[in-house]
């Protein structure tokens, strides 16, 4: 299509503008992350202030923050990708009775506000001794990702191709080998792009590690830099360190893997 | 475990089709639901229950700890009239704007731009104006308390630019604090809705735009007849998620202002939280927690129903 040059200039324009209003603010707190602490150490005259990073991983408590983030990530990613996997094999190669209403069930849950549930879990939780654990951080967020997750899975597990399965069947396969040795490894693109989306959101998590660990004990990371910027009030050298530290984890995946980020959120979508 | 090359024998019996064709028919019935099994125990127990007893929850009067008194529908009573809680949701709708309803009308001027003209370096501007979706919202909200502190950023720029008198306590003035707070989820949002919206705008033939051309059409009716109706579909998607997204804030709310100055930004969610666990108060949050998912789900349902009609 034919367009003026001063049209393209002015996209140029436009382009230039609006990524500059995103990255605007990120540029701020990583420089005030690499700033002094104070005016005193300021006229030290160093222009970076790596040392930030260290103190606020040590006396924010930062490294233990995301010791506990990583323990939970870890623990919500392979139980629900895993289960996601069977319910979505099931739901998208099967028939059975109860199927869609099965199917229904788990949308229901993509859609419901984790506020709408989370005092009640909170209440029976404590009764059995789960909250202020890892357990009681995880499991809810665990069946929050079970639901997208054998949303997303019966997707790809829809499109995946018949004539392998049946391939696969005459040779005598029953129905486990044929999902992890003929449908799983076909579906490592589509269960790549569920292992992030599940851990962007584990790591980014705030209400459910907040409302299940009112002592504190465990504390992810996003709640870490929360309370840290209640505390310390002055200086914002450290809080924008830990900011950086929160944040870092899952930008560098997304810078390297976008395509994934960007796939899973634009077309898991849909599910709405 | 079952055999799925047994799969179908007495359905491909019935209608004498080859027994590929029905994949998943076992003579052994239970097997898919064996598959089924793990994810709905998890998803049951801490999803599906803890929702049945919300529903519960809400028709008592309880403080946490001691004895509950069944009050019926009298939470859903107050939510309704409930000074505090009737303004959260006031603040709620008034997010919506900026979260969904700014950035689908700045998303649709910038894909629209860009569509027009295939410029280099598309998918880097994609990459960042996507950035802020992938970055805790805690993080977000840190860095914005820095931009808008008395003398942050935001301050030091109108006062630069001569505006002294613009400036105020962004996140401490009853006027200013909850557009200051919807803007941040303006940034938020704008980068998913735009690049929503060039996804679908990329799906529609150049060659209709050339057409349109010949006929002499203008950017503006090209938009219009041409653009808008192709990319319904993308703008339901959009204003669903951004939709959700401003009425289940908490984070942002939490961090940024806890809900001050006075009740100037409370939301629906933050009511829940501070009611349950700080005032005690847990039919009520639960209640709170109910009606907000009932107009999450009206509202999405609203808009789907207007993105079909295409």
């Amino acid at each position: 299509m034919r367009v003026s040059r001063l049209e393209v200039s002015a996209n140029y324009l436009i382009l230039a503008v609006f990524a500059l209003i995103v990255l605007g603010p990120l540029g701020l707190i990583l420089s005030l992350a690499l700033g002094p602490q104070s005016a005193s150490v300021g006229r030290e005259g160093r222009a970076l202030h790596w040392e930030n990073f260290a103190e606020a991983w040590e006396i924010g408590r930062f490294g233990q923050y995301m010791l506990t983030s990583v323990t939970v990530a870890v623990v919500v990613v392979v139980a629900s990708v895993l289960v996601s996997i069977l319910a979505g094999y099931a739901l998208g190669t099967m028939r059975f009775r109860g199927a869609t209403f099965f199917f229904y069930l788990f949308l229901l849950g993509i859609m419901v506000p984790t506020e709408a549930f989370i005092v009640p879990l909170y209440f029976d939780l404590r009764l059995l001794g789960l909250t202020n654990t890892i357990w009681g951080v995880a499991l809810p967020q665990i069946a929050m990702s079970i639901a997208f997750g054998t949303y997303w899975m019966r997707t790809y597990f829809r499109s995946a191709s018949r004539s392998l399965m049946d391939a696969a069947r005459l040779d005598g396969a029953g129905s486990m080998r044929i999902l992890w040795q003929v449908l799983v490894p076909n579906a490592r693109p589509a269960i790549t792009t569920l292992v992030l989306l599940v851990f962007m959101w584990t790591w980014n998590e705030f209400l459910v590690p907040l409302v299940m660990s009112p002592s504190g004990e465990v504390r992810t990371a996003p709640l870490g830099l929360a309370f840290f910027q209640g505390q310390y009030t002055q200086g914002t050298a450290l809080l924008a360190a830990g900011a950086v530290m929160v944040a870092l984890p899952v930008v560098v995946l997304y810078i390297f893997l976008q395509r994934h980020f960007l796939k899973g959120m634009l077309e898991g979508v849909s599910a709405h | 475990m079952a055999d799925v090359a047994t799969v179908g024998r007495d359905s491909a019996q019935r209608s004498g089709r080859a027994a590929s064709q029905h994949p998943g028919r076992s003579h052994r019935a239970w097997v898919p639901y064996a598959y089924l099994a793990p994810a709905l125990v998890l998803y049951g127990l801490f999803l599906l229950v803890p929702l049945a007893r919300a529903g519960q929850f809400s028709l008592f009067e309880w403080d946490g700890l001691g004895a509950s008194t069944f009050v019926g529908l009298e939470n859903y009573a107050t939510v309704l009239q409930d000074e505090r809680l009737r303004s959260a949701f006031g603040h709620a709708l008034v997010l919506v704007f900026f979260y969904a309803i700014l950035p689908l009308c700045i998303g649709l001027v910038l894909a629209a731009i860009l569509a027009r003209a295939r410029v280099r370096g598309l998918g880097f501007f994609r990459t960042v104006i996507f950035l802020p979706q992938v970055i805790a919202m805690v993080v977000v909200a840190v860095t914005w308390r820095q931009i808008y502190a008395p003398d942050g950023p935001l301050n030091g720029f109108l006062r630069l630019v001569g505006l002294d008198a613009l400036t105020t306590a962004w996140l401490g003035d009853y006027t200013w604090t909850l557009p200051a707070v919807g803007l941040i989820g303006t940034w938020v949002s704008t980068g998913l809705v735009t690049v929503l919206l060039m996804a679908g705008m990329s799906r529609v033939p150049l060659e209709l735009y050339e057409a349109a051309r010949l006929d002499g059409a203008g950017p503006v009716r090209e938009f219009f007849a041409l653009t808008l109706p192709a990319i319904r579909g993308e703008i339901a998607v959009a204003l669903t998620l951004t939709i959700v997204a401003a009425l289940k804030t908490f984070d942002l709310v939490y961090v940024t202002t806890g809900g001050g100055p006075g009740t100037s930004t409370t939301v629906p969610s933050y009511e829940v939280y501070r009611r349950a666990f700080e005032l005690g108060q847990v039919g009520e949050a639960t209640a709170i927690g109910i009606t907000l998912t009932i107009v999450v789900f009206a509202i999405t349902a609203a808009v789907n129903r207007i993105g079909d009609r295409s």
